[in-house]
């Protein structure tokens, strides 16, 4: 049984007076014990408020959330706000985009990991200290009993984020939830947070939902991968088989939008063209058909439905939601393309090869 | 932090010099002047021209500005020109009235000001939302003489409740030591004096807050709003802590910020405030003093009470400039 299925989430705003806008319009998706899963996307494709449904941090008015997120066998869309609070921090943490804004600007670092610590295990005094200098010290924050007593913005970016990752894993939570935690870093910082995101959870076993829209993120740390689009997951795959067989199209673009080095100067870009449309339109068709390159007329013949990708030699779990899915391996893309190739040295696919049908 | 204050403290000094000499200029350039205003109607110019020879009006104006600018070095604020008291004396006699009301004010925008426009903001769009931004414009709008009148015609001559005007109920027994009813009542232990004396200030504190209450609902508001919408909050809610939590240490502390620069100058314009206020509700203050003083043209004690009131003005802005370093280290100087 998986740690967490989201199951169908879908998500609704609804302003006063204005029309309901769907942000998330049935997403479903697997997170294993342990297991680092992706999900990428554009900006506005429901990524960010996803996750936030999912630690029950979406504003209550003028929101409708449906569907179920089992965790541990606890709808988490269903929880009491109550249980709900004693689960966050504990069970569930999250880490957010920005550092900077993201910790409280007159509280010092000490203090905001420090209650944490009193709330949930119930730490006082000293002994709280103690364990938030432990804390800091546990990622790499270097002298840790005076960075306790200094406010936000005496840090750096790089620093701040760290001092954000011990207050999620301050707790041990079985279920971390990543939100471009990178994005508003250095790259160089970038490679460190990641690293270091990465040893944590390997350490404790914690479950990471990396949410981004850095396909060198996701070929650096995830194990499984869901691409959403315009609010609904359109490709989950292993990482290998996303980045060696992207067979949604719009899955392909973004792989094959990325620069490559070995490409002769001059060669014009490819990128996905046109931009994601604040419509949600799945109800008359594929919502990513007015950017698509392979539409036919069946795309607009209601929404199509996740399914396995079919064919021969098609590898198990790869889903995709489409009807005339890419059937095309992609050239020479590998995961040292796109900023991993570490651990997981996957052979470079020279050739274009059409897969037999 | 005690260099910060005294080198604070300095940076005063030139600038309440040259507001002595605007101030000088400005006062001796109204129309008419001391004697006119001490002879009335039948004076005549051998008259205003002895007067002016006793008060030294006649020398230069640079000449006077010295000599006033050389008792001021001896803290001598001169003599009145219309009672001929020290112009200090009578000001201690009549300014703690003043700030008595200007506290009672104070603390009425704050006390009431500050949960009304958190709780407006948290419930956003509901009644108490609606009923406190109308009422905190209405608070604006409405004249502070105006108010005084309906306050006092409802809770004092309808109602009852509280006295119409004054500062203490005449014949009850009250020792004068410091010159503030309500701490001499509780110096002295007659604390009878005291309550009549609170009571005394409920109406005119009301009256005068109305403006400052109304400035003070809608900044929280408008801070507390802004405030809960921060990255940061999320973070708290995040950690799971607890509601009392996330909303003191995490939106009260920073919405706070705006609201504590505001209560600052708002003090300024209490004290102006006041003079309306102390007239309405017959309040023995220093407000009808200074009005009397400006159609005397009593020179010395306009520019003192203008030089006082600027001065007071100043600390008080020094003390939220250092209590603002206190709450926000973001603005602490190294």
């Amino acid at each position: 049984m998986p740690l967490l299925s989201v199951d169908e989430l879908k998500v609704t705003f609804q302003g006063q007076g204005r029309r309901a806008s769907t942000a998330v319009s049935g997403v479903s998706f697997d997170v294993d014990e342990g297991q680092v899963v992706g999900l990428v996307g554009e900006s506005g494709c429901g990524k960010s408020v996803t996750s936030l449904a999912l630690m029950g941090l979406l504003p209550k008015k003028g929101v409708r959330v449906e569907g179920r997120a089992d965790y541990r066998g606890t709808d988490l869309l269903s929880l009491r706000p109550s249980a709900m609070r004693d689960l966050r921090g504990t069970q569930l943490a999250m880490i957010f985009q920005d550092p900077l804004s993201s910790l409280n600007p007159v509280v010092p670092i000490g203090v905001q990991v420090t209650e944490i610590l009193s709330r949930h295990r119930g730490m006082r005094g000293q002994a709280a200290r103690d364990e938030a200098a432990a804390l800091l010290e546990r990622v790499g924050i270097p002298d840790p009993t005076r960075r306790l007593k200094e406010y936000p913005h005496q840090l750096s970016g790089g620093m701040r984020q760290r001092a954000l990752i011990a207050m999620a894993v301050a707790c041990a939570p079985r279920l971390l939830i990543a939100d471009e935690p990178t994005t508003a870093l250095d790259v160089t910082i970038q490679a460190q947070i990641l690293e270091l995101l990465k040893e944590l959870v390997d350490q404790e076993g914690t479950a990471l939902l990396m949410i981004t829209h850095d396909l060198g993120v996701v070929a650096g740390l995830c194990d499984d991968v869901n691409v959403l689009y315009a609010g609904k997951v359109v490709e989950s795959a292993d990482r290998r088989n996303l980045f060696a067989e992207p067979a949604h199209p719009y899955a392909h673009g973004l792989l094959n939008s990325i620069p490559r080095l070995d490409a002769p100067r001059g060669q014009p870009l490819n990128p996905v063209r046109g931009s994601i449309n604040d419509q949600i339109a799945w109800a008359d068709g594929c919502a990513f058909a007015p950017r698509c390159d392979h539409y036919t007329l069946e795309c607009l013949e209601g929404a199509p439905e996740l399914g396995p990708l079919a064919g021969a030699g098609a590898p198990a779990g790869h889903q995709v939601r489409c009807v005339n899915p890419v059937r095309e391996r992609l050239e020479t893309v590998t995961l040292a393309d796109v900023g991993a190739g570490d651990d997981s040295p996957a052979e470079p696919v020279t050739q274009k090869e059409e897969t037999s049908e | 932090m005690l260099r910060l204050v005294v080198r604070r403290l300095l940076q005063l000094i030139p600038t309440l010099f040259g507001l002595t000499v605007l101030l000088f200029i400005w006062i001796h350039r109204l129309p008419g002047g001391p004697a006119w205003a001490l002879l009335g109607e039948r004076g005549n110019e051998a008259a205003r021209r002895q007067i002016e020879e006793q008060l030294g009006l006649n020398e230069p104006l640079l000449v006077q500005y010295g000599r006033w600018l050389r008792r001021l070095f001896e803290l001598d604020l001169g003599n009145s020109v219309k009672t001929g008291q020290p112009v200090w004396d009578e000001f201690t006699l009549r300014f703690p009235a003043t700030f008595e009301l200007g506290v009672t004010a104070l603390l009425f925008a704050v006390i009431i000001g500050i949960p009304l426009g958190y709780f407006a903001a948290r419930r956003r769009g509901s009644w108490l939302d609606v009923t406190a931004v109308s009422g905190s414009l209405l608070g604006i709008c409405v004249p502070v003489f105006f108010l005084a009148m309906i306050l006092r015609s409802i809770f004092a001559v309808n109602l009852g409740w509280l006295p119409s005007g004054g500062r203490l109920t005449t014949g009850i027994d009250a020792t004068d030591v410091t010159g503030f009813a309500v701490l001499d009542g509780v110096l002295t232990g007659e604390f009878d004096a005291s309550w009549d004396a609170i009571q005394h200030l409920i109406l005119p504190g009301l009256a005068l807050a109305s403006i400052p209450l109304a400035v003070v609902v809608r900044i929280t508001r408008a801070s507390v709003l802004e405030v809960l919408s921060e990255d940061y909050v999320r973070t708290a809610e995040s950690k799971g802590l607890r509601k009392s939590v996330v909303r003191g240490r995490h939106v009260l502390r920073n919405a706070l910020l705006p609201v504590v620069t505001t209560v600052g100058l708002l003090t300024g314009s209490l004290l102006s405030g006041a003079v309306l206020t102390e007239s309405a509700f017959s309040f023995g203050g220093i407000g009808s003093f200074i009005r009397q003083a400006i159609s005397d043209r009593d020179y010395p004690v306009l520019m003192g009470f203008i030089l006082f009131i600027a001065l007071l003005y100043m600390l008080i802005n020094l003390v939220v400039d250092l209590t603002y370093g206190l709450i926000d280290p973001r603005v602490r100087v190294n």
